[in-house]
This record gives structure tokens, C-alpha cells and sequence, in this order.
């Protein structure tokens, strides 16, 4: 009897308090699961979950020939080699860094205040504007489909997406951070101490947040930025009803030999990878940029740029590397009005063989538009997070940066 | 009296002859059906041919239905109506359109009746005559006159046949197969066009042959392509005849394989009048043959004469062409082999640098074969039988010919990668279906999971709900219509979901 007694006197304090433990630890982790929710396990649309917790890409251009060199032009063309394999956590994780503004020198900008969604991932803006009201030099560059991607930037000084984020991160006129700043950051939030390391779970405990996880985390997201289900795709993969007559008519001077757009702008991806000198006007009277010349210290690159994608090319007006043409229109009347009309007198630009009269009347040039805006395909767009690890108001644009003021 | 009795035998007779005449026309004229037998088979050029290339004709058999277009009707539209495996066949007419065939095994075959040819007439005013993407499509018999672009272009095309067409200033070039691989281009005529008449771009394993090709900018260019024979043409009074070239900034970087062989080259010193800017407008007149830093082309046996500036003229890109350059590309010509040519009077007016550089060396006369910039392990057979310059690091050729090369292309056609049904059925539902659909949460559409319930054992439930949605329920915004996915998609697609585990 006493016995009992005893027992039940110790048992019932030390149930009671571990109760209250338990209670209280739930209580102190609220605020974690609060602000940010676990990271995605599964993988974005266009990926599937392999064994290895890896997404691999998937698309219906997987199911053609690939004889010819991949992603060189025609219809049923096998894609160029993606880069896929990462985990779906590192990629949602990659989600909140691409809008948290902390990954900028004073906190104002992230990387979709350039590369907005809802814009194509580009920002509407003839040039940029970065790091305090900084106005740059050239156009934001639409992110879809960099997965594929070989060459980055408009002059093609960057071979990786991790080698081409540090530009942007690092530059005083563009998101004014530093290596050693940004870490400090990150590694005092401890959301995104969590996060990281459930996204890279191979990771000594308690080791800091490295600047190459977080270069991973952001190729993951960006390179799961798929858009291959337009319009035109159908058409490509055999439904044919998918384009009108319009656009198939606009199709075919896209391809023909006289227009010659898709000599560079080569299906399935509409872009040929490589440098291209055009002679396209800079807007304002700004001096003439000198392009690939610079980073690969070659003259005859003068005024060489990558030629972009032309996939979501609708989204993402104004066109050309500092956004001179307002609208489609303009952009595919400078093919037409006669090789280097647009170049300086002073220059001798080795402009690209392609480039040359084709003579195309007003008609066709709206039958170009009309296709190149069966090139549009969002249906893979990702969420933009409603919290942030940061508990900062997710992704700051130019529009709201504006208002603020 | 008599004078008219004899008039009025006279016109009698004459009557009676006219009489003749007509019934002798109509009764004994040959009928035009005759004259255009039904092919049993796309396989007459091979008979009597040697078992080279010809016989891929073997490959491209038509098996579907044929259909005739006569003149005043469309060979776009038969195209569209057209199933893959038939036989398109054009009567004499005109027909001023843009024809583009995107699906696969289509031929097109003119039917010339009494001399008369099928014409497609571009006008001046249209881009290309054909336009292709399709593997195993086949052109042949047809004039193609008047066009801005291209006679014939292929984009991706494997298996292609082009012959026997009659392609007279079709712009840009005549007939240009790109991308594609495994191909046969023989017999056709082409001139008058402003840039290559016959250019095998950035394609693989392709065989030209008894083409013949005169007043053109170029006559055969084969570029940034591997595996070429171009055998057997006659090329002449164009500004160059054969080009084997190495275009920098292209996304395919090399150029190597091409044999040059058995071909006549002749006279080809016609003015350049290609566009400015283009890589062609560079080419002096008096070309025969230019090798532009390509690797391992073999010149052979062919008849080279009268080719003003050089017979055969062997250049590295900075040498040759004032383009931008491209790290990417290797800009010199390497392993090049000069057999047993015929070469006799060329150089005879050389022009620009080549006139400079031989007054260099006092002389008046361009040379008969002509290396310059860099490139090396090139070699050449009995080098003292022709004039050369900057030919002194050119070795012994290794070879005497290559008579074992027959063709270049492959015996049997490119296979199309076939995916199976359930690869096919995966990469649909994460590349298409995963937009809007995921396992067992909810995204924009319902969870997979529910549709497994819902059609359990039912894949053609699905198939039908893809071809025409019906909301069935309030909480989903309605999907739209898939029914752009293939017949084989759909099934593969809508069995691939009910097999999903998660």
C-alpha cells in the first residue's frame, strides 16, 4: 500500500511533467513550422522521383531520334542534354532563395526582381535596374528551359548556371552582395539552417551553410523551369491542328531559307547555342556594346551576343540585349531592313552570314508574330512562396520597389 | 468546164486527205495513259544499276495509297490528306505554292508527260518550293522555277531521296537537305541559283551523285558534314564547282569524310554574284574545287580544267573566310588526300590574292593546285604532274583509291527511335499531364490516386475523358481537351496512370 502510494507520487509529477515538456518543445517549434513548411518531397511538373531521390527530366521530345545532334532543328529533335538529377527539397528550397530579397547586399532585391515569373522571368524593362536604383547595361534574360542551356549571360561568359549566379550576386551594380555577407546571413537565419539541411542531408552536422549549397539549391530551382507544352509542340509532335493556318503560315517563313530564323534559332529549344554578331541598334544613343568581344577577347566577336531562346517570347518584351524593340513587330523588322543598317559608321562588325535582305513583305512579318506567340507555355510556372525563411515579404519587384517609393 | 471539174477534184481530194488526216490523228493517237505507267514499286532507277547507292531506293518502297494532283489542284492540300507511306503523284501544270510535308515516308513523284514537267512556280514572290522535316521523303521529277529561298530544304530528315528534279534560280539554293542523315541526292539539274545549287548542311552519310550543275554561285557544297561521297557530277561555269567547307558558329563543328570523286569540274569562272555577306560571295571566280578547313577529303580521279584561278584551292578558315570566329571550330583543312586527278588548263586568268601571290613568284598563271594557312598530315599522289603552291609539306599519299567505297550511306534506313508503350505513357503523364496532376495531392487538377479509383480497369474511360472533359465535379476548375497527344499517347498515357504506385 505504501508502496503503491510512493510510486504513484513520483509517477504522476514526472508524467505531468513531461507533459509539460512536451507541450512547451511543441510550443517553441510552432513558429518554425509556421513561417516554412517542409520542403516539397515531390518533384516540379516536366520531373519523376527516381530511387535516388533524384527528378529526372521528362518530356515527349525524350521519345525522338537522336541520329542528328540533339536540339539542332526540325521537328521530332531530341532536346541537347539537360541538367536534372537534383533532389525535389533542393529545388524547393532553391524556390525560396530565387525570391528571398536577403540575398542582396541591402535586402531590396532578389533574384526575381529581375527575373519575374509572371514576366517570362525577365522584368519588362529595356535594361535592367539593379543595386540602389542602378540602371545596367543590358536586358534580364528569360529563365525558361536553362536547363538546357550551355553558354549564360548575353556575351556567353558563364558555362554554369552556379558560375553565372555569382555575377549578378556579387556585382556592386547588380544585387551588391558579398560571398562573406551572404553567408553571414544565411547561416544566422535558422529556417534556412533547417532547410538546407534536410536538402543536403549528406552533410556533417552542424556544419555552416556553404556558398555551394546554396549555388546548388538555386540551379535546381532554375533548371526545373520547364516549357515545353506550347502550341507549336503539338503541332511538332504531330497534331497538326494545333497551329492555324496563320501561324503555320508564319511557321514556315520562320524555317524557310529567306527569313532563316530558325537557322540560329533552331528548334526544339529555338536556340542554336552559339554567338551571333547581328548589328541590332542600342536604344538611346548608348554607345555600341561590345558583347562576346570582352570575355572571349576576340575582335571579330565585336557585337556578338547568345542567341536567346525564343520560347515564352511573347512574356518577355522588350527584345534584343538592351530591350530597343518594344514588340515583336519592330524585332523581326530588323531582319528584314538590310545587313548592318543599324551598325555605327565608325564599325566593322563581322556580321553573321544569315543576316542579309530577305526582302519580307508586311504580311509575313505579322505571320512570324503570329507564330512566335504559338511559342508560349506557362503551364509549368511555380509557386511563388507566401512566407520566406527569411520572414521577409517574398520577392520584391520593380513595380512594388516603385510604389514603395 | 474542165478547169472546174478539175478544181473541184482537186478540193475533193484535198477534203478527202484533211478527212484522212483528222480520222489518222484521233483513231491512231498513242493514249496519254500509255504514256504514264503506274509504278509498281519506286525501285525502276535501280534496275541496271550497280549495287551502290541507287539501290536506296530499296528503302523508300510506297506502300499507302496514290494519289494524283493535276494541274489547277494543290499538293499542299494532297499532302495534308496524305497518310504516311503514299505516293504523291504530280501531272504537267503549274503549281505556285509552298509545300511542306511534316510527317514522315510522303513521296512526291512528278509525272512528265510528252516533255512536259510538273512546274512549281514560286514567282519570285514565295520562300521555298518544298520544305520537309519528315524521315523518308522522296522529290523527284520536278521543275521548281522562281523561288526567293530554296527549291527543295529538309529539316531533320533522315532517308531522304532527291532526284531527278529540274530546279532553274530558286534563290538561295537549290536543293538543301539539313540536319538529316542517310541520303541520296542524284540526278538532278540545277542552275542559276545564288548560293550553293546543291548543299548537304550540317547532315550525315549522304551520297551526290550525276547531278549537273552550272551557273551557280556554287555548284556542290557539302558543310559541317561527315560521311559525303559526291561522285560522278558534272559541275561547270559556275563560280566555284565543289566545295567542301567548314562554316564556324554553326551548333555542328565539323566537316570531315567527304571522297570528291569521278567528277567532271570545268570552266567554272562565271562571275560571283552572291549575296553580300555570304560565305560564297567570298569564292574567286575560276574555282574548281575548294576545300575550306574540312579533314580527311579525298580528291580522286576527277577531270579538272579550265578553272581560271586554281584547280583545287586548299584554305584554313582565317584564310578563307572573314567571319566571326568560334572557338569551337578547328579552322584548319587536316589529312586532305589528292589522288589521281585530270587537270589541265586552269589558272589560266587568276584573280585577287592568288594573281598577287603568283606575280610574287613571277608568275602570270594561277597554279593548278593551291594550299594555304595551316592544316596538317595532307597528302598528295605523284605531286610532279601538276603546278602546285604551298603544297611543300604535302607527303606521299598513303593510299592509291578507294575504289572499296562504293557509298557512303548506310544499308538500311535510319531507324526512328521507337520508345515502348509504358516509356511512351511515362514521359506523357510527367511531361504533359504532371502540370496539373500529381500523385496523391492536389495541384491544380485531382490527385492521380482518384483517377485510379474512378477508372479502375478502365484505361479507355480515361482516354475518353481526354479527348472530351466533362466537369464532374464543382471543387475543379475543368481540364481542357488533350486531344492533341497521339492515339498511342493517350492509351499509353491513360494505362501508365492506372499503373502508378505513387
Amino acid at each position: 500500500m505504501s508502496k503503491k502510494s510512493t510510486i504513484l507520487k513520483w509517477v504522476i509529477p514526472v508524467i505531468l511533467m513531461s507533459t509539460l515538456l512536451i507541450i512547451l518543445v511543441a510550443a517553441i517549434k510552432v513558429p518554425h513550422t509556421q513561417y516554412v513548411p517542409q520542403l516539397n518531397c515531390d518533384c516540379p511538373p516536366g520531373f519523376k522521383l527516381n530511387d535516388k531521390n533524384e527528378c529526372i527530366a521528362q518530356n515527349l521530345y525524350m521519345a525522338y531520334s537522336t541520329n542528328n545532334d540533339p536540339g539542332v532543328g526540325g521537328l521530332k529533335t531530341a532536346l541537347p542534354k539537360v541538367r536534372d538529377g537534383f533532389s525535389p527539397q533542393q529545388i524547393d528550397l532553391g524556390r525560396y532563395l530565387f525570391f528571398d530579397p536577403i540575398l542582396s547586399g541591402d535586402g531590396t532585391i532578389s533574384c526575381a526582381s529581375c527575373h519575374d515569373p509572371k514576366k517570362g522571368f525577365s522584368d519588362g524593362l529595356a535594361t535592367s535596374i539593379g543595386f540602389k536604383g542602378h540602371q545596367l547595361k543590358r536586358s534580364a534574360p528569360s529563365l525558361w528551359n536553362v536547363a538546357y542551356f550551355k553558354l549564360f549571360f548575353w556575351d556567353g561568359r558563364a558555362n554554369s548556371l552556379e558560375e553565372q549566379m555569382q555575377g549578378p550576386l556579387f556585382s556592386k551594380e547588380e544585387m551588391g552582395n558579398t560571398p562573406e555577407k551572404l553567408l553571414k546571413t544565411i547561416n544566422s537565419l535558422n529556417n534556412y539552417k533547417h532547410l538546407f539541411a534536410e536538402a543536403f542531408p549528406n552533410k556533417v552536422k552542424e556544419a555552416p551553410i556553404s556558398l555551394n549549397d546554396i549555388y546548388t539549391a538555386i540551379t535546381a530551382f532554375e533548371a526545373s523551369l520547364i516549357s515545353l507544352n506550347s502550341k507549336y509542340d503539338r503541332y511538332a509532335h504531330g497534331y497538326h491542328q494545333a497551329l492555324n493556318k496563320q501561324e503555320i503560315e508564319g511557321m514556315n517563313i520562320f524555317r524557310s531559307f529567306v527569313a532563316r530564323c530558325a537557322e540560329c534559332h533552331t528548334p526544339p529549344l529555338f536556340t542554336n547555342q552559339q554567338i551571333a554578331v547581328l548589328g541590332t541598334p542600342e536604344p538611346n544613343g548608348l554607345a555600341l556594346d561590345p558583347g562576346a568581344e570582352i570575355p572571349f577577347n576576340d575582335s571579330t566577336l565585336r557585337g556578338g551576343f547568345k542567341v536567346p531562346s525564343l520560347r515564352n517570347i511573347e512574356k518577355t518584351a522588350p527584345y534584343m540585349h538592351s530591350g530597343n524593340f518594344a514588340t515583336l513587330k519592330e524585332t523581326v523588322q530588323f531582319y528584314t531592313d538590310g545587313r548592318g543598317h543599324a551598325v555605327p559608321k565608325d564599325e566593322n562588325l563581322r556580321i553573321h552570314w544569315h543576316i542579309w535582305e530577305p526582302k519580307l513583305t508586311d504580311y509575313e512579318l505579322d505571320r512570324l508574330v503570329d507564330f512566335l506567340k504559338t511559342l508560349t507555355d506557362e503551364s509549368f510556372m511555380p509557386k511563388v512562396p507566401k512566407v520566406l525563411p527569411s520572414n521577409q515579404a517574398a520577392f520584391i519587384n520593380n513595380q512594388n520597389q516603385e510604389s514603395i517609393k | 468546164m474542165k478547169t472546174k471539174s478539175r478544181l473541184l477534184k482537186i478540193v475533193g481530194y484535198l477534203v478527202l486527205f484533211a478527212i484522212g488526216v483528222l480520222f489518222g490523228k484521233t483513231l491512231l493517237k498513242p493514249q496519254p495513259a500509255d504514256t504514264v505507267p503506274m509504278p509498281t514499286t519506286m525501285k525502276y532507277r535501280s534496275v541496271g544499276a550497280t549495287n551502290d547507292s541507287l539501290t536506296v531506293t530499296d528503302q523508300n518502297t510506297f506502300s499507302g495509297n496514290i494519289i494524283q494532283i493535276k494541274d489547277g489542284e494543290s499538293i499542299q492540300e494532297a499532302v495534308l490528306k496524305a497518310n504516311p507511306g503514299d505516293l504523291l503523284r504530280v501531272y504537267p501544270g503549274t503549281y505556285s505554292e509552298t509545300v511542306y510535308i511534316d510527317k514522315d515516308n510522303i513521296s512526291i513523284q512528278g509525272v512528265i508527260i510528252d516533255g512536259v514537267w510538273p512546274t512549281l512556280d514560286g514567282k519570285k514572290a514565295l520562300n521555298d518550293a518544298i520544305l520537309y522535316s519528315g524521315n523518308g521523303i522522296t522529290v523527284e521529277n520536278l521543275k521548281i522555277i522562281e523561288y526567293k529561298g530554296n527549291g527543295i530544304m529538309g529539316q531533320a530528315g533522315n532517308n531522304f531521296i532527291i532526284r531527278n528534279n529540274w530546279i532553274v534560280d530558286t534563290g538561295v539554293y537549290g536543293i538543301f537537305p539539313q540536319y538529316g542523315k542517310n541520303g541520296l541526292i542524284s540526278h538532278n539539274i540545277l542552275t542559276e541559283i545564288e548560293d550553293a545549287a546543291i548543299y548537304v548542311g550540317m547532315c550525315d552519310n549522304v551520297d551526290v551523285k550525276f547531278n549537273e550543275v552550272y551557273g551557280n554561285v556554287a555548284g556542290i557544297e557539302i558543310e559541317n558534314s561527315r560521311h559525303c561521297l559526291v561522285e560522278s557530277n558534272l559541275a561547270y561555269n559556275n563560280t566555284g564547282g565543289i566545295l567542301a567547307f567548314l562554316t564556324p558558329g554553326l551548333p555542328i563543328k565539323t566537316v570531315f569524310d567527304v571522297i570528291i570523286r569521278n567528277n567532271f569540274i570545268s570552266g567554272n569562272n562565271h562571275e560571283n554574284f552572291g549575296a553580300p555577306g555570304s560565305i560564297v560571295s567570298g569564292i574567286p571566280p575560276g574555282t574548281g574545287i575548294l576545300v575550306m578547313a574540312a579533314d580527311d577529303v579525298i580528291i580522286e580521279d576527277n577531270i579538272i580544267s579550265n578553272n581560271d584561278n586554281a584547280g583545287i584551292t586548299i584554305v584554313d578558315l582565317p584564310t578563307g573566310a572573314p567571319t566571326a570566329n568560334d572557338p569551337n571550330s578547328e579552322p584548319n583543312p587536316d589529312r586532305v588526300v589528292i589522288l589521281d586527278n585530270f587537270m589541265i588548263e586552269n589558272g589560266n586568268n587568276p584573280v585577287g590574292d592568288i594573281k598577287a601571290l603568283m606575280l610574287s613568284q613571277l608568275k602570270t598563271k594561277g597554279p593548278d593546285i593551291l594550299a594555304m594557312g595551316g592544316g596538317v598530315g595532307s597528302t598528295i599522289r605523284d605531286k610532279n604532274r601538276y603546278r602546285t603552291f604551298g603544297l611543300e609539306h604535302y607527303g606521299p599519299a598513303q593510299i592509291t583509291d578507294t575504289k572499296d567505297v562504293t557509298t557512303l550511306m548506310f544499308d538500311k534506313p535510319v531507324a526512328p527511335r521507337s520508345v515502348s508503350k509504358e516509356e511512351l505513357g511515362e514521359l506523357t503523364y510527367y511531361g504533359v499531364c504532371a502540370g496539373c496532376h500529381a500523385f496523391d495531392t492536389r495541384l491544380i487538377g485531382v490527385p492521380t490516386k482518384l483517377i485510379q479509383a474512378i477508372y479502375k480497369d478502365n484505361p479507355q474511360g480515361i482516354v475518353d475523358y481526354i479527348n472530351a472533359p466533362r466537369n464532374l465535379r464543382d471543387d475543379y476548375p475543368e481540364m481542357p481537351p488533350q486531344n492533341y497527344l497521339s492515339d498511342e499517347a493517350k492509351i499509353a498515357v491513360a494505362e501508365y496512370i492506372l499503373s502508378l504506385k505513387n
